[in-house]
């Protein structure tokens, strides 16, 4: 047991924030700028993906990247308010199921890996969004 | 030996890899619907989970309408023994799933030793079934309910003589465990815990209760990882272990392992690995190689 408990303290020390003067999450995605750049990269992905390009047949696609910033910005702790609908309504009718829900998750990761965004502050992004499979999925 | 690794698990690979095109092409685009790495790798009795130990995930990259299905092959090299693992795993569902493994613990020249002659192999087969009682391990990141699963093992030694000869009481046994699998993705750390109730002497390798005891033992397995990037992740593994035979005790197992998968079809892991004390046989160490092909 003890030569188990020494195995897992590197992984405590990785998990604990290296520097006092870190940035904030918000700003280690780029702010606003950076933002946009994410989201219109995961829109050119998302539009093209078979998993994912049918659902968008005929959406507002500006709007919905306008409103996208506005909820990444407020979830990593920036300046705004999302003003959109709330995720339950605003996938009524779609009947996203999880691989579907999933192929978005990775086409975010994609555009994150691609603004340089780094993977455990991506995966503090996506830890808050997740939770919303239950809002987003198999809503008829 | 890396070679003969590589063309077994090729042809096993190849296998999964032709009943997922069958599948695929009655089928949607949306097949292969789970994130990388969250349907764990094959753990050494064939189920899906770490290295060691069963997790709570369904083997497998299927989502709630689909099938998937993983083959892999495993190698443990100590000082004075080799296990070799072979099997498959098939998620249906993201419900329920089965498994199949058949292990081969090679001797060597410890065999000699213990009279049974050099190279001498124990065999065993292993059908594994499990099931998704609730919770998502990945996507229920606002809670701290885990994913749960509940699992069971029939395990069949092919060499019932033998291991009756060194006292124990069974050449087949049945595990019962139940898993909870926890991924805190903010912290980028994956943990599990299993609770295991078993007879079986060195995972049942060497027969199933024995001359000191045949009762059911809970045994404990924890396993922690944490994420370096979408492809790698590294961790540890404990678990303990009945000691049930008077000839030689037997002693907690742990790992230490980096698993790799470069795409959502291929995983490798590497590990150290400690088995403790083998058939009188102390402080069996050694490194541990396995390879997994999926759809």
């Amino acid at each position: 047991m003890r030569a188990f408990v020494l195995l897992l303290l590197p992984f405590l020390w990785l998990s604990v924030p290296q520097s006092a003067q870190a940035q904030t999450l918000y700003q280690t995605f780029g702010e606003q700028a950076g933002l946009t750049h994410i989201v219109d990269d995961l829109y050119a992905e998302l539009l093209v993906d078979p998993r994912t390009k049918a659902y968008f047949d005929g959406a507002p696609v500006d709007r919905i990247k306008k409103l996208l910033v506005q909820q990444f910005c407020e979830l990593l702790g920036g300046p705004c308010v999302y003003t959109g609908r709330p995720m339950r309504r605003a996938h009524e009718g779609q009947n996203i199921n999880r691989a579907a829900f999933n192929a978005l998750v990775e086409d975010l990761q994609d555009a994150m890996d691609k603004n340089g965004v780094p993977f455990h502050s991506q995966n503090k992004l996506l830890a808050k969004l997740a939770p919303m499979y239950r809002d987003v999925q198999d809503r008829p | 030996m890396f070679r003969k690794v590589a063309s077994s698990t090729f042809l096993l690979g190849l296998a999964a890899c032709v009943c997922g095109n069958a599948w695929a092409d009655g089928d949607s685009p949306t097949i292969n619907g789970k994130l990388l790495l969250t349907g764990g790798v094959s753990e050494v009795e064939g189920a899906a989970g770490g290295g060691l130990t069963p997790w709570a995930v369904i083997g497998g990259n299927g989502t709630a309408s689909q099938v998937g299905g993983n083959a892999h092959e495993t190698y443990i090299h100590t000082q004075d023994f080799a296990l070799n693992t072979q099997g498959a795993t098939i998620g249906v569902a993201n419900r329920v799933e089965v498994s199949i493994a058949h292990q081969s613990f090679d001797t060597r020249d410890a065999g000699k030793a213990l009279g049974l002659g050099a190279n001498f192999k124990f065999s065993q087969d292993i059908l594994g079934l499990k099931a998704r009682l609730l919770g998502d391990a990945v996507l229920d990141q606002d809670t701290w309910v885990p994913q749960v699963a509940v699992g069971v093992q029939f395990k069949h030694n092919e060499n019932g003589a033998v291991v009756k000869a060194v006292g124990a009481r069974s050449n087949s046994g049945t595990d019962v465990y139940v898993s909870a699998t926890k991924l805190l993705l903010a912290q980028s750390i994956l943990l599990n815990g299993t609770i295991r109730l078993t007879k079986a002497n060195q995972f049942g390798l060497l027969g199933f209760g024995g001359d000191k005891s045949n009762a059911y033992h809970p045994e404990m397995e924890v396993s922690a990882g944490y994420m370096l990037s979408r492809h790698v992740i590294v961790g540890a593994e404990y678990r303990t272990k009945p000691s049930n035979l008077g000839f030689a005790r037997e002693q907690n197992a742990y790992d230490a392992y980096i698993a790799w998968a470069p795409t959502k079809y291929v995983s490798l892991t590497a590990a150290y690995v400690d088995l403790g004390d083998i058939a009188t046989f102390t402080r069996e160490r050694g490194y541990y190689l396995s390879l997994q092909g999926g759809f």
